[in-house]
């Protein structure tokens, strides 16, 4: 018997109302004022920014050619990174979950490395490796004996390299998780009927795999088009909207700024319904649970070549940690035209840790990040709740609205925030948050709300909603079936969503450089800042601090689980 | 947010619960769901809804337990304070207890806790409901898993902790949902008798609903039998087998094979292939007086006859099932209607003539 049989009834709101209860139906209204307040409000904001000087600012982003630029680089840099994200990941997931070699494991447990790292401080690990006075660069250079360094960190493709490395985890994840789920018996049967090896992938395999595909290309695309760090520092005279946003913005010209956000907001959300799309029609059961069967390496060759592949992968793949964490015993200054680092010391933390400025950082970035993730934990649970176990009329929307965020880039939330809540008008609901400490957690919790609210909604999903009518017939109230049965369900999702997103907001890079203000100064903004003075060490020491914060919040996660590895996602 | 709730902790003598005239059809259904139902339980009383999917048995009991509000009749409950209407009251005041289907049980509380949560919304002090949770768990058999996390329990221990969950409340009515359809065949059986003796102790009103007629025999006093989302008979067990009042009861009841058949006097007769045989009657008069009447064949009414000689009516063999005591042939005969006939088992085999008598077991007979 399911308690809650869906019906598309035509019975008044007010009957709906009252059949859902009158206290859940105040909460999804509150529910629902918060996020057209916070979520939908702001880009209308953007939107009639847009044409305040009626068409203007739209005719001069099309006829700019700075502009058209950015548009076009912008989507070479979403469909360059999905490509080249799937080129590694893909093969990836299927040799680290079919196949079995020397350094299996230890690849298995790098592998998924690169998402550890905050945004910023990627981006600076390969900038010290890979930059025109990298490490790396260096030593190409010198072993080839060449007078000038073999390539440039710059333009398009270099931000492609970057979301690479960054983002192919993505892809790992998603079809690891796909394979792992896979009927082996499937290629089985294919390979009986007589299929090749490539009619069998080409026919079976990737179809069966398209929705794990289809979530992987979704998440690296928007990723790749929200996308600030990487252009950034790497983009040199290319231009992405993201960027162009920003430079707009400093420049004075709000209205185009404006055009330039509504535009890369409208490519996300069309980006999102057409891959939704994709991935909802090709969604099928699979019969039986998955078996891992792993196959040794056939040929003698593939015995010799994957372990020396693997070895090499790793090294790849822990460098940057690795470069971060040597460069932040460097000396500032000091690094110049050697090939490593010359000098070491311990200063760059002494500095960190004595001097307050240098200090404020780091205390900022965790007290935002614990208000914006508390903010998430209360919110996205009642949304949740509302969403999966409430018949409140409204609900469809709260969800459709919760899910929003996500398919906005952070510069154009950033600069939605930035344009409602510049003065105190509270006719027009706008308070003044521009230049205040509270815009930047305002900011995370806007930014992690979806990703909460879907880890939550995953763990109501899964209970039985029997549960909740089976406490309440035995005469539990409303709030001790909530305390005693449904919040121990949401644990998982609630311990899970919360630590990805305080995991965020600590390194949270791109709406802070929006919107931030000398005082409440992320670690992020200040790990650029030390950049751009050249303080590679001092940047470094800070992104070690902003790794160890991250690390603090996995374990603190996992302990807060109790201690059930399994039930966390990488 | 809280219901209040009456006499919360007392142990309520048990209550008679009558649906009348109930009717629901569902938004977007052109036919009701459930329709005109009138039905009582009496105080103590164990019936089952029994009826193929989709007959509304289970609509029936979503409004017993207050999860569905019917668009038009009652739902009353009887107890020594009276007749209470309960129509719009919902399931949570009504304090009813409910087994579900899958259980329901919380996944991470121990069995103890699971059967001591109802206690726990009563405000009772943690030892003093932990202790009535062991002696109910004890009733049931389970008292030595207590300190289980109920997700270690094999699926017949969680029904009966869903079962002792939901009597340590002392409700006044029990509502259970295909209690038993979860559970292996073998452990099915087992199951029954013990829910069954468990619910009789207990003294509750139960309502329980389930799709396998011989859960609903084995477990209940009397049997609702629905089609349609209409009642069509109620009745014992034995009623609705040697009595059935449709040809859809006759049916879904036991197995049985329909011939035509007309009265003759106390009697009753059927001609196959030129040959009538008859056998008393069982009710002495018919529903409906001119139809066209259908005799009920159970397998115990029919005689396998290997000696060819006696009148008989003639058939193959087209299977045999050995079923413990007896077994049961299958036969076709000669009008083309297979029927199945208890025998001794040294009968005959597949593919061999054989002939059919009646027993002289009284006939039950139903209108086509």
């Amino acid at each position: 018997m399911t308690g809650r049989a869906e019906r598309s009834e035509s019975v008044g709101v007010l009957a709906r109302a009252r059949a859902a209860g009158w206290g859940i139906v105040t909460v999804a209204l509150a529910l629902l004022a918060l996020l057209l307040w916070s979520v939908v409000y702001p880009n209308i904001a953007i939107v009639l920014g847009s044409v305040q000087d009626g068409a203007r600012s739209w005719r001069e982003f099309f006829t700019s050619p700075a502009d058209l630029d950015a548009l076009r680089g912008t989507l070479v840099v979403a469909v360059g990174s999905v490509i080249s994200a799937m080129l590694i990941g893909i093969p990836l997931a299927f040799l680290l979950t079919r196949t079995e070699f020397r350094g299996r494991r230890l690849l298995s447990a790098v592998a998924t490395l690169p998402a550890a790292l905050p945004p910023l401080v990627g981006v600076l690990a390969f900038l010290f490796l890979y930059g025109e006075s990298g490490v790396v660069t260096r030593v190409v250079q010198r072993t080839l004996g060449m007078r000038s360094p073999p390539w440039t960190l710059q333009g398009l493709t270099a931000v492609i390299f970057v979301h690479a490395y960054t983002m192919y985890v993505y892809v790992f994840l998603f079809v690891s998780a796909g394979l792992e789920r896979y009927d082996t018996t499937l290629d089985e049967a294919a390979q009986g009927l007589g299929a090749t090896r490539a009619l069998l992938l080409r026919r079976v395999t990737l179809p069966l795999l398209t929705p794990s595909l289809a979530g992987a290309m979704l998440l690296v695309f928007m990723s790749a088009l929200g996308s600030f760090s990487a252009p950034y520092v790497f983009g040199g005279g290319a231009r992405v909207l993201a960027t162009q946003i920003l430079v707009s913005k400093l420049n004075g010209s709000m209205g185009l700024a404006y055009v330039e956000t509504t535009v890369l907001a409208v490519t996300a959300v069309l980006a999102l319904l057409l891959l939704r799309r994709l991935q909802g029609t090709r969604r099928y059961a699979m019969a039986a649970k998955g078996r891992a069967t792993r196959t040794t390496a056939r040929t003698t060759v593939a015995r010799a070549v994957l372990p020396a592949f693997a070895a090499t992968l790793v090294v790849v793949l822990v460098l940057p940690h690795l470069m971060v964490v040597l460069v932040s015993f460097a000396r500032d200054g000091a690094w110049t035209t050697q090939l490593m680092p010359p000098e070491y010391t311990l200063d760059n933390y002494r500095r960190l840790t004595q001097e307050r400025e240098l200090w404020r950082p780091i205390t900022n970035s965790v007290w935002m990040s614990i208000v914006a993730t508390a903010a998430n934990a209360v919110v996205c649970f009642a949304i949740a709740y509302v969403v999966v176990l409430s018949r409140a009329p409204g609900r469809r929307m709260i969800a459709l609205l919760a899910a929003l965020p996500w398919a906005i880039p952070a510069t154009a939330i950033a600069l939605g925030l930035a344009a409602t809540f510049d003065r105190n008008a509270p006719l027009q609901m706008r308070i003044l948050l521009v230049g205040t400490y509270w815009i930047l957690p305002l900011a995370y919790f806007i930014r992690n709300i979806p990703l909460v609210t879907s880890a939550i909604e995953g763990s109501l999903r899964q209970m039985d909603p029997t549960l909740e009518d089976a406490a309440r017939g035995l005469g539990a109230s409303r709030w001790l079936a909530l305390r005693r049965v449904i919040l121990p369900a949401a644990r998982p999702g609630l311990v899970a969503g919360t630590m990805l997103a305080a995991v965020a907001a600590v390194g949270e890079f791109v709406a802070s450089v929006v919107l931030y203000t000398h005082a409440n100064r992320p670690i992020s903004v200040e790990i650029l800042a030390q950049v751009r003075s050249l303080s590679f060490g001092t940047a470094a020491a800070y992104s070690v601090l902003l790794i160890l914060l991250v690390l603090m919040i996995t374990v603190g996660a996992r302990w807060a689980d109790g201690g059930d590895r399994s039930r966390i996602p990488v | 947010m809280t219901a209040p709730r009456r006499n919360a902790d007392a142990a309520r003598a048990p209550s008679a619960l009558t649906l009348e005239g109930v009717t629901r059809r569902y938004p977007g259904n052109r036919e009701p769901s459930v329709s005109d139902l009138s039905l009582t339980i009496a105080a103590g009383e164990l019936v089952a809804l029994v009826g193929a999917s989709g007959s509304g048995k289970t609509t029936t009991l979503r409004i017993a337990a207050g999860y569905e509000t019917p668009d038009s009749g009652r739902v009353l409950l009887t107890d020594g304070d009276g007749q209470r209407d309960i129509t719009r009251e919902p399931s949570h005041r009504r304090g009813f207890g409910m087994v579900f289907q899958h259980y329901a049980l919380f996944p991470h509380m121990r069995v103890e806790e699971n059967v001591a949560f109802g206690l726990e919304a009563r405000g009772i002090g943690k030892a003093d409901r932990l202790a009535r949770a062991r002696t109910a768990l004890g009733a049931v058999g389970l008292e030595d898993k207590a300190a289980r996390s109920v997700q270690a329990l094999s699926g017949g221990e969680q029904q009966r902790v869903a079962l002792a969950r939901a009597l340590v409340i002392s409700p006044p009515v029990l509502l259970l949902d295909e209690p038993l359809s979860n559970l292996d065949p073998t452990l099915r059986e087992s199951m029954r008798d013990e829910l069954r003796a468990t619910l009789r102790r207990s003294g509750v009103t139960a309502l329980f609903v389930t799709h396998d007629q011989e859960d609903a025999f084995a477990v209940a006093d009397r049997v609702a039998m629905l089609a349609g989302g209409r009642l069509l008979q109620v009745g014992t067990p034995e009623a609705l087998y040697h009595a059935p009042a449709t040809r859809t009861v006759a049916e879904f009841v036991g197995r049985a094979a329909m011939l035509p058949a007309e009265r003759r006097g106390a009697r009753i007769a059927i001609t196959i292939d030129g040959l009538t045989l008859d056998a008393p009657a069982r009710q002495m008069e018919d529903a409906a007086g001119g139809a066209s009447l259908v005799a009920v064949l159970r397998p115990e009414s029919l005689v396998l006859a290997l000696n060819l000689s006696a009148p008989a009516w003639r058939g193959e063999v087209v299977g045999r099932r050995f079923a413990g005591g007896h077994t049961v042939y299958r036969v076709r005969l000669a009008n083309g209607v297979a029927v199945d006939v208890i025998g001794d088992g040294q009968g005959a085999a597949e593919g061999a003539r054989a002939g059919v008598q009646l027993s002289g077991v009284p006939l039950a007979v139903v209108t086509s």
